[in-house]
């Protein structure tokens, strides 16, 4: 009993961390710049954890099948969607978005589905990646 | 020569401070090293939220229940679909049933196994924290794979539940269920037979069976103390009337009830054994069927939006039971949402448990009843950027005006 922690201890030893060095096993200074070099192939990007199936991540929006019926906007918790009158389509600010997919389960054209893109992150809320239309 | 005289001093804590994961502001007084007194004051975290659900429709508002709490994410929108379905008169398949059932209990044993680590934790015991909380990772991984995501879950909608647990997905959740199994017992040696956790939770922070009684405690606190009160049990709501429950106190274990932290420990221990063979036996009994009683929302939408009603929905939370109330008028947002947190009654118990204890048993017997303070708060009186106190007759008095208000 009181070298009951010993053998767990040991077992860790030898064990691989769990932590997945996403995106390189030391932090980049400069994001965009090991970016830039992964698409170049001078850098190597360690792949993030796979997603479950039916993971809830950024929203896809074809914009063909929509018919602009206005449902989704009524049952989006957080007031993420605006209709653009003149197209009759809508425009989607990921920054307030909740990633409930309570607007894809309404659509009735089925014109909205969830991605299992999750590196959403930015400085501005109002840039390109963050809006789908 | 003058003497000195030997008096008590107050010693405030909160609302931030290291030992406190959220705001809650506690005065103590204190002679030496022993609590005399302690009076509790909360309001720091009110937020809105009943109100922020006035220009919302029912399925919005299932939304910003989920994120009255971080950790009972599905217990806040289950207690408001029950409300909901319940004044709208909605019902809901057996098989959607069965699989409420099953997420409340993940969610459960998820919630316990983060307190086992918070409770580690307050008493310095760190390397179990991270025992606990490597079991209860597996966990989270789980409720990703049947939810979508990790916290918030999303799961539920009116009248059913948003997500199927196929035959092809039962083996990915036996598979968890298993490998609980197999830790339960590490965990049990760690938590119930060490001698340093012995050492500090037996004999602190006793809650007497009176006591808890006498407060309304709800949940694991009060069954610690030996009360008989779940709601599982009490009240036949989801699947719980079809499946083999009982009530759990201590004494099924040690054949004694002592109501102290040690109590409290052994409680929640034993809540994630029976919610493993809860979901066991879901998976077991499980009907097939339709998940939701109407797929398509617009419609479920409209029925509400016409509905006119009143709805309590009670669903016994990680922490205790939690009391959503729902007025439905005809409008499409409800006329009004009342929320009851279960940590509300959870906060006069600790009055009783600090009394006579040691300074530096205050995170550990605070942590015991697994306090959730954002839940809690919501109430916030605000005047001219000075904050108010109330009296009990002043409270008394607005209750009745306000319950006056909503039964017009």
């Amino acid at each position: 009993m009181k070298f009951s922690m010993l053998p767990s201890v040991f077992t860790q030893m030898f064990k691989k961390p769990w932590t997945n060095k996403f995106p390189a096993k030391y932090a980049p200074d400069n994001t965009t710049q090991f970016l830039a070099d992964v698409g170049a192939g001078k850098a190597e990007l360690i792949p993030p954890i796979e997603t479950p199936p039916n993971f809830r991540g950024k929203i896809k929006y074809d914009k063909e099948k929509c018919t602009g019926c206005k449902l989704c906007l009524k049952v989006c918790p957080c007031e993420a969607i605006e209709f653009k009158e003149k197209e009759k389509k809508i425009k989607i600010y990921l920054s307030r978005c909740c990633f409930c997919s309570q607007c894809n389960d309404i659509c009735p054209s089925n014109c909205l589905s969830m991605s299992d893109e999750f590196l959403l992150a930015d400085i501005d809320p109002y840039s390109k990646d963050l809006i789908v239309e | 020569m003058s003497q000195t005289t030997k008096t008590t001093y107050h010693i405030p804590i909160g609302p931030i401070h290291p030992a406190l994961k959220e705001p809650v502001y506690f005065e103590f007084e204190i002679d030496g090293e022993r609590i005399v007194d302690v009076d509790v004051k909360l309001g720091h975290v009110h937020r809105a939220v009943e109100w922020a659900s006035r220009k919302r429709n029912p399925i919005q508002i299932m939304y910003l229940a989920e994120r009255i709490c971080g950790i009972c994410s599905y217990c806040h929108p289950a207690a408001f679909t029950l409300a909901v379905e319940k004044a709208a008169d909605i019902q809901v398949p057996e098989r959607a049933e069965y699989l409420r059932v099953i997420q409340a209990e993940v969610e459960r044993i998820t919630s316990h196994a983060l307190w086992a680590g918070v409770a580690a934790h307050e008493i310095g015991f760190d390397t179990v924290l991270f025992l606990t909380w490597e079991m209860r990772e597996k966990l989270m991984d789980l409720t990703e794979f049947l939810c979508g995501n990790r916290v918030t879950k999303g799961i539920l909608t009116i009248g059913g539940i948003r997500r199927d647990i196929t035959s092809d997905m039962v083996p990915k959740v036996t598979g968890v269920l298993d490998y609980l199994k197999d830790n339960f017992e590490r965990l049990r040696k760690i938590f119930l037979d060490d001698k340093t956790i012995k050492m500090r939770a037996q004999g602190a922070g006793i809650l007497t069976n009176d006591n808890a009684l006498k407060l309304c405690a709800v949940g694991p606190t009060t069954r610690a103390s030996g009360v008989k009160k779940d709601v599982r049990v009490g009240q036949s709501y989801f699947a719980y009337g079809d499946l083999n429950i009982d009530y759990v106190t201590p004494d099924t274990l040690t054949g004694e009830v002592n109501g102290d932290v040690y109590d409290r420990i052994i409680q929640r221990l034993l809540e994630i054994k029976q919610s493993i063979d809860l979901i066991e036996q879901c998976l077991d009994k499980m009907p097939k069927g339709d998940i939701t009683y109407e797929p398509k929302i617009a419609k479920v939408l409209n029925q509400l939006k016409k509905a006119e009603g009143e709805g309590v929905g009670r669903h016994e939370a990680p922490r205790g039971e939690v009391i959503h109330y729902v007025k439905l008028d005809g409008n499409e947002a409800p006329f009004t949402w009342k929320v009851r947190a279960p940590t509300y009654n959870n906060i006069l118990p600790w009055i009783p448990m600090l009394k006579g204890e040691q300074i530096a048993d205050i995170p550990i017997v605070a942590a015991s009843t697994d306090p959730c303070m954002s839940c809690t708060n919501r109430v916030g009186i605000v005047k001219d950027g000075n904050k108010y106190e109330l009296t009990k007759e002043e409270l008394h008095r607005l209750s009745v005006e306000k319950t006056r208000r909503l039964m017009r």
